[in-house]
């Protein structure tokens, strides 16, 4: 294929699923099949053209020297122009490959989960999940079964540009444009975790989602602005070269003794934090889990997340701007620190989590926290490569969470008890019977999470970040991180064992059901790639393994830096380690949750880890409530009604005051009585007075006018003439 | 020749007697009887100015047809109204005529 062709085909990549939106919007809403195959087909389409650009981006030789891309002008700016345009380097096509694959699998998904096919619900409501139908059979029994999504056409319209902004992020050249899908899925985002509208805790959270964001992002917008301002441009190729980054690198800025290289970095890292939900800034995630399934697929695997981290993975070169492969400098140790704290400290609250999504989410934020650090100690390819398996097997597990979830709420309609919260694991167990392919997939997913040696993607993107972190002798970031993945294995084992080993524990997990194959087969095909996408990027030097097949990630990847990193020197300890945390890590979690049968028996239901650590007390104490006393007390009761309205209300009287010495003195003696009165009253007289010399008689007027004639006659004559 | 001053102490005669009927008199049809003295008076002016001025200037006679004319239509209109009032209230008296007061 030609490079014009292919130039132009990664333009077109983003567009097909904001077509669908628009298309499903504007026409095809009211028609639910046209509408999920309208999306659907977008997806597969941005699929087909990824996987092409994708494909011919590896068969071309030296691919980080000789990219795809093109630009346009698009703001005149003075002389010159401000430049869009689109840019697929070794990076940014894996990147393409994995948001492909799971979005298309999330799309399909999305039509089982919402209960396509499915009669319509008997109380369903706009804004509220679907209750179920009752239907009878043909022998005249009732039951109830799933009912249908009453928004399903919506939740395809909202899915197609949250895509849509996912790829515009993905292939844009510029940091503009790749603000604007940014902020594109930060607006799907708070309309996918809301779309429940009518709970008032998904309301709730897509306003908690939106503002934290937010905050992250006003902070990027800022780093935006002053990257802008110190270099004329916002394209990638142009701010990575070697003169404009030893620039950046060496003027001070005078905040904290940073270079202007460190500090746009630091502030485009905040929105990395807000979108990434790292700490400080991570308590939207979890609540996030208010949204249907697939969107907490679409937001905390295949996406939003990795938005964040794809945006601090392109702006690598300016991170490192000043680092000179020893010494971290003072904004890498900032994002070291933040990833390798937000790894572990996420890490011990998943363990106390009862909700299969909830574990989930804080999993997610731990992994998050591996790849940040990772990025943190200079680690680029190892970053890169845990944020694709980590796409894989994340999204795996959430649509896996899903499918369970949905199986459960199966079962919660067979029985009618809808006390049974579905989502709660401690209302599950023995599930691996009734969902057989649900249990395998999510095996899978949580064993490559954890690490487990070998077999998973995980395990080698895991590893190699540990590997990198003791190469370069971060000692702390290292210890740190197995101790997260040690938990992180912990954590994984015990909501396994709880959901899926062992006996029911209620009735309506033994009525649990396998969900339909627009379910399944998402599971199936996310699962072969959270197995072997881990086996393109073997280490060269690993043990057996190493150099059997090469470690073709490192190379391709690798190639998008200028410098082409080196990889890790092979050594055992960090090995022993990753085999340690994760074999051990499994093991412990199940050994600990094997006999577990109600939530008591639970050890680590420690108040402090099930409260999050506090977070959203502590922010609602510091920031929400002065905010609310702000806006209530603050601005509304003594500034606006008590200085603004206090004021008005001394030119009120004041007014009110000289409009009366002007109605009394002016307006009703002199122009009411005098000119208004006076002038009719004045008529009045004339009329009444000359009223008797209208007498109705000709011969009288005759007289009169004569009469008139001689005198004004005479008057005129003697007066005037004479 | 006669002087001018005949014909227009005669015109003033006659004008004067028309306006007393105008005024004087009850009857409706009377008064309008004084209006065509009154206008007759007026074209016994016109034409003896004519005559004593520039004879080939035909202005005085002109207005003098226009005034003819005038009158009988004013009188063809008059009198189809005093027999409408008559027909309606049975009198022609003009002071009897009064409906038009306040």
């Amino acid at each position: 294929m030609t490079h014009e062709l292919l130039n132009t085909l990664i333009w077109l990549i983003p567009l097909p699923p904001l077509v669908a939106f628009a298309l499903i919007v504007l026409f095809t809403n009211k028609n639910k099949a046209l509408s999920h195959s309208i999306a659907v087909g977008a997806a597969f389409l941005s699929w087909l053209g990824a996987m092409i650009v994708f494909w011919n981006a590896v068969k071309t030789e030296h691919f980080g020297e000789h990219p795809f891309g093109s630009a346009i002008n698009w703001l005149p700016t003075g002389e010159t122009w401000l430049k869009i345009g689109v840019l697929i380097d070794p990076t940014s096509a894996a990147v393409l490959f994995f948001v492909a694959w799971t979005v298309l699998m999330i799309f399909l998904y999305s039509v089982g989960y919402h209960n396509y096919g499915q009669p319509k619900g008997d109380h369903d409501h706009k804004g509220l999940p679907p209750h179920g139908a009752t239907v009878t059979d043909s022998h005249g029994h009732k039951h109830t079964v799933p009912s249908i999504e009453p928004m399903y056409s919506r939740f395809f319209a909202f899915i197609g540009l949250f895509a849509f902004g996912m790829y515009t992020l993905v292939v844009s050249d510029n940091l503009l444009t790749l603000f604007v899908g940014w902020e594109i899925m930060g607006l799907c985002s708070y309309l996918l975790i809301g779309f429940w509208f009518a709970k008032p805790s998904a309301r709730n959270a897509a306003i908690k989602a939106f503002m934290t964001t937010r905050i992250g992002d006003v902070f990027m917008l800022i780093g935006i602005a002053f990257l802008y301002s110190a270099t004329g441009t916002l394209t990638f190729r142009e701010i990575f070269t070697e003169e404009t980054l030893h620039v950046l690198g060496t003027v001070p800025t005078g905040v904290f003794g940073l270079s202007a290289a460190g500090l746009i970095s630091i502030l485009l890292f905040i929105g990395t934090v807000g979108k990434s939900a790292q700490f400080p800034l991570h308590v939207w995630l979890p609540d996030a889990m208010e949204g249907p399934t697939p969107v907490s697929a679409m937001i905390h695997a295949a996406t939003m997340v990795s938005a964040g981290v794809y945006a601090v993975i392109r702006m690598f070169p300016l991170l490192t701007a000043d680092f000179h492969g020893h010494e971290l400098t003072t904004a890498m140790s900032v994002v070291a620190f933040i990833g390798a704290f937000t790894a572990i400290f996420a890490a011990t609250i998943a363990v106390a989590q009862n909700d299969i999504k909830r574990v989930l989410a804080y999993s997610t934020i731990s992994q998050l926290g591996f790849m940040i650090a990772a990025l943190g100690i200079g680690a680029y390819v190892a970053a890169v490569f845990h944020l694709i398996t980590h796409a894989f097997f994340k999204a795996l597990l959430f649509l896996g969470s899903g499918s369970v979830i949905h199986g459960m709420e199966h079962g919660v309609l067979h029985t009618g008890n809808h006390s049974v919260d579905p989502q709660d694991m401690y209302n599950m167990g023995g599930l691996r019977k009734k969902m057989p392919i649900t249990f395998w997939t999510f095996l899978i997913g949580g064993f490559a999470l954890s690490g487990f040696p070998i077999l998973t993607a995980g395990f080698w993107s895991k590893d190699e970040i540990l590997a990198d972190a003791f190469g370069h002798g971060h000692w702390a970031v290292f210890i740190t991180l197995a101790l997260a993945a040690f938990l992180t294995a912990f954590y994984t084992m015990r909501q396994i064992t709880l959901t899926f080993l062992g006996e029911p524990r209620t009735k309506e997990a033994e009525h649990a059901h396998e969900t339909p194959w627009t379910m399944t087969t998402p599971l199936v095909i996310l699962s072969f790639f959270a197995i072997t996408y881990g086996w393109v990027g073997i280490p060269e030097h690993f043990p057996v393994l190493g150099g059997l097949v090469p470690n073709w990630f490192h190379e391709f990847v690798g190639g998008t830096l200028a410098e082409h990193p080196e990889a890790v020197e092979f050594s055992v300890t960090p090995l022993l380690t990753s085999l340690g945390v994760a074999l051990g890590g499994l093991f412990f979690g199940w050994l600990a949750y094997r006999n577990v049968t109600s939530v008591e028996q639970d050890k680590l239901q420690i108040p402090f880890l099930k409260n999050k650590y506090y977070f959203d007390e502590a922010y609602n104490f510091l920031f929400i409530k002065p905010a609310f006393w702000l806006s209530e007390v603050f601005v509304s009761k003594w500034m606006d009604k008590g200085l603004i309205d206090g004021i008005l209300h001394i030119f009120g009287p004041i007014t009110d005051g000289i409009g009366k010495v002007i109605r009394n003195y002016f307006d009703v003696p002199v122009v009411n009585e005098f000119i208004g009165d006076g002038s009719a009253n004045s008529v009045y007289a004339l009329g009444k007075n000359l009223r008797p010399i209208q007498t109705g008689r000709i011969q009288q007027y005759l007289i009169l006018s004569m009469v008139v004639l001689f005198v004004v006659g005479g008057l005129v004559y003697f007066l005037l003439l004479a | 020749m006669i002087p001018l001053s005949w014909y227009l102490i005669l015109a003033a005669g006659l004008f004067s007697v028309g306006l007393f009927g105008v005024l004087a008199r009850r009857n409706a049809v009377a008064i309008l009887l004084g209006v065509e003295l009154m206008l007759n008076a007026v074209n016994i002016n016109l034409v003896s100015f004519w005559r004593y001025g520039d004879v080939s200037l035909m202005a005085g006679q002109v207005f003098t047809i226009i005034v003819f004319a005038v009158a009988a239509a004013e009188v063809a209109v008059g009198l189809a109204l005093v027999i409408s009032v008559y027909r309606r209230r049975n009198t022609v008296v003009a002071e009897e005529l009064d409906l038009l007061k306040w």
